[in-house]
C-alpha cells in the first residue's frame, strides 16, 4: 500500500508537468532551433530561402560596417536607458520608502501602473510631446530658458533613450523598492546617532545595501532595451534601425528570412551572455545580501 | 524614519508628471474638436471617439485582441495550474530546470519569440491563422500564469487537503472541491496578468498578424507608421481606459505590488 503510495508520488510530478513539457519543446524549443538553423540557409532575391548550409549571413554581419554601426548603437541606446533609468529610478523609489502609508500606495500604483498599460500608447505620448520643431517639450525648455533652439527629438537617439527610459522606468524603481524592503529602518538612526550627516547617511548606508537592486534592476532594463521594438519603431521611424526593427525589416519588407534569423539570434545570444554573465558577477559580489 | 526634505519632494513631482504626461497627452488630444493634433484649448469633443466607428478594423482588431487574450490566458492556466502544483510540492530531478524552461519566455525577446514563431507556423501551414496567434500567445503569457498560481499553491494550507483526504475526498474532488477554492485568487490574478500581457503584446505578434487576424496595437503600430491622427490618439484613449479598468480591480482583487514585484524579473 505504501509502496503503491510512494511510486504515485514520484510519478505525480511528472505526470502533471507532461502536458507543458511538451508544449514548450514542440512550441517553444523546435521554433528556436529552426530560427538559428534558418540563419545558416542561402537567400536570393528570386530563388527565395534555399535550404544548404552556408555562413554567407554571419560573413555579411561580420564584415559589412553597416551592421557593426547598428548593433552598437542598440548596444549604446540600451546603455545610456539603462543608466538614466537607474539615476532617476533609484532615488524616487528612496523617496517613495519614505513616504506616509496612503501616499506610498498612491504614488506606486501611479508609477508602476504604466507597466501595464499600451506601449504602443505610451510611446505614441511621446510622440506628441516630441512632435516637430514645435512640440510641447521643446516649447516647454524654451520657454524656461533651457535651451535657444528647438532640439530635434523624433528620429533621434536623443528622444529613444527618453521615451524607452519612460517605458522601462517601472522596472527599475520596482526592483530598487524591493531592495528597500529588505532594510532595516533602524541602521539609518543607528548612524544619524553616531553622528553621520544625510550625505554620509546615503552613501555609506542605503547605496551600498540597495546596490543589488539597482543592478538587478539595471539587468532588466538592459536587456528590455536592447531587444525593444515599439518603442525604436515609432520614435526612431524607417531611418534609426536598432537590431529590433532591422530583424522586423528583414522579414516582412525584404522578406531576407535567413539574414533576419542571424540577426535574431546574435542578439539572442550576446543578450543571454550578458544577463546570465552579470547575474552571476552581481551574485558573486554581493553573496551576503541574497543570502 | 526621515521625512523627505523639499529637494526630494520637488524631485519627487517632476518624476510623477514626467511619468504621467505621455499618457495624459494621449487622453487629452482624443478629446480635441481640431482635425489635427492638437490640445483641447476651446472645448472638448468626443468626434475623434465616434469617428473610430468608421474604422471597422480597429473595432475588428479590438474583438481579435480580447478574444486571443481571454482564450490564451486560459489555455495558459490550463497548462501552468498543475505544473505550479507540481513544483510547489515535489522535489524531483529536474524541477529547478523545468521551472527555468516554463519562466525562459520571460527572458528571450519577443522579437525573436516572434521570428521563432513565424518560421515555425509558416512550415506548419498556420502563417497567419488565429490558431498561431493562440499557441505563441499562449507560450508568452505562461510565465506570468505560472508565476502567480505558483505563489498561491506555495502559500497554500495543506493541513485542509490533508482533512478532506481522511473524510473520504481524493482524486478529482479534492482538486476541485478544496485545492482549487484555495488557490483561486492566484489563478484569477494569474489570469488577469497574462490577458493583459497577451493584450498589450506588440513586438511579437506584429510579426504573425495577418489582415483579418490583427490585434488592436499591431494595427495601432500600422496605422501609426503612416501617420499620426487624433483618430489613433483616441483609440489608444480607449485601450488605456480599459487597462485601467482592469488595473484597479487587480489592485482590489490581488494588490498591485504583489502582483508586479515578480514581473520583469528575469525568471531567477
Amino acid at each position: 500500500m505504501s509502496a503503491v503510495a510512494e511510486e504515485r508520488s514520484a510519478r505525480a510530478p511528472w505526470a502533471l508537468t507532461a502536458p507543458p513539457l511538451m508544449l514548450f519543446v514542440g512550441v517553444l524549443l523546435i521554433p528556436l532551433a529552426m530560427t538559428v538553423m534558418l540563419s545558416f540557409h542561402d537567400w536570393g532575391q528570386y530563388k527565395g530561402i534555399e535550404p544548404i548550409f552556408i555562413l554567407k549571413n554571419w560573413h555579411e554581419i561580420a564584415t559589412d560596417p553597416y551592421y557593426a554601426e547598428m548593433f552598437w548603437r542598440t548596444f549604446r541606446i540600451a546603455i545610456l536607458t539603462t543608466l538614466l533609468t537607474a539615476l532617476l529610478g533609484a532615488p524616487e523609489a528612496y523617496i517613495l520608502n519614505r513616504m506616509s502609508g496612503r501616499w506610498k500606495s498612491f504614488f506606486l500604483l501611479v508609477i508602476l501602473g504604466p507597466l501595464l498599460i499600451s506601449v504602443v500608447a505610451r510611446t505614441l505620448g511621446w510622440a506628441l510631446l516630441f512632435g516637430g520643431n514645435n512640440g510641447l517639450v521643446n516649447k516647454l525648455l524654451m520657454s524656461l530658458g533651457a535651451i535657444r533652439s528647438p532640439i530635434p527629438f523624433m528620429f533621434t537617439e536623443t528622444g529613444m533613450v527618453i521615451a524607452l527610459a519612460h517605458v522601462m522606468m517601472p522596472f527599475m524603481v520596482l526592483s530598487v523598492w524591493a531592495a528597500l524592503q529588505r532594510l532595516d529602518p533602524q541602521i539609518e538612526n543607528a548612524a544619524m546617532s553616531l553622528g553621520a550627516g544625510p550625505a554620509t547617511i546615503i552613501r555609506r548606508i542605503i547605496m551600498p545595501q540597495i546596490m543589488p537592486g539597482v543592478l538587478s534592476g539595471a539587468i532588466i532594463v538592459f536587456s528590455l532595451s536592447a531587444s525593444a521594438f515599439a518603442t525604436p519603431a515609432i520614435i526612431g521611424g524607417r531611418r534609426l534601425k536598432v537590431a529590433a526593427t532591422l530583424a522586423y525589416d528583414e522579414f516582412l519588407n525584404t522578406l531576407n528570412w535567413p539574414l533576419g534569423a542571424a540577426v535574431a539570434t546574435l542578439l539572442l545570444v550576446a543578450l543571454v551572455l550578458i544577463v546570465v554573465g552579470s547575474n552571476a558577477l552581481i551574485e558573486r559580489r554581493y553573496a551576503e545580501v541574497f543570502r | 524614519m526621515r521625512r523627505n526634505g523639499p529637494l526630494a519632494l520637488i524631485f519627487h513631482t517632476i518624476f510623477v508628471i514626467v511619468m504621467v504626461a505621455p499618457i495624459l497627452v494621449v487622453c487629452l488630444v482624443a478629446f480635441t474638436p481640431e482635425g489635427f493634433l492638437s490640445l483641447p484649448t476651446n472645448g472638448f469633443s468626443l468626434r475623434w471617439f465616434r469617428t473610430i466607428a468608421n474604422y471597422p478594423e480597429f473595432i475588428h482588431a479590438f474583438w481579435v485582441s480580447l478574444g486571443l487574450g481571454a482564450l490564451s490566458s486560459l489555455v495558459a492556466l490550463l497548462f501552468a495550474v498543475p505544473a505550479a502544483l507540481a513544483i510547489a510540492r515535489y522535489r524531483f530531478r529536474g524541477r529547478d530546470a523545468l521551472a527555468a524552461l516554463f519562466l525562459s519566455p520571460l527572458m528571450i525577446p519577443h522579437v525573436v519569440l516572434g521570428i521563432a514563431f513565424l518560421r515555425f507556423f509558416t512550415s506548419a501551414g498556420l502563417g497567419g491563422g488565429f490558431a498561431a496567434l493562440i499557441i505563441a500567445h499562449v507560450i508568452i503569457v505562461f510565465p506570468f500564469a505560472l508565476r502567480l498560481t505558483l505563489a498561491a499553491a506555495t502559500g497554500m494550507d495543506r493541513t485542509v487537503e490533508m482533512a478532506a483526504v481522511s473524510l473520504g475526498a481524493g482524486g478529482w474532488t479534492l482538486f476541485r472541491r478544496v485545492t482549487l477554492p484555495l488557490i483561486l485568487p492566484g489563478v484569477i490574478s494569474g489570469w488577469a496578468l497574462a490577458f493583459i500581457q497577451s493584450f498589450d503584446d506588440l513586438s511579437m505578434t506584429v510579426f504573425l498578424a495577418a489582415p483579418g487576424t490583427e490585434t488592436l496595437p499591431v494595427r495601432m503600430f500600422l496605422y501609426i507608421q503612416d501617420n499620426i491622427d487624433p483618430l489613433v490618439t483616441s483609440v489608444s484613449a480607449c485601450v488605456i481606459a480599459i487597462t485601467m479598468t482592469a488595473l484597479i480591480l487587480l489592485d482590489r482583487f490581488y494588490g498591485l505590488d504583489r502582483v508586479l514585484a515578480g514581473k520583469g524579473d528575469t525568471g531567477r
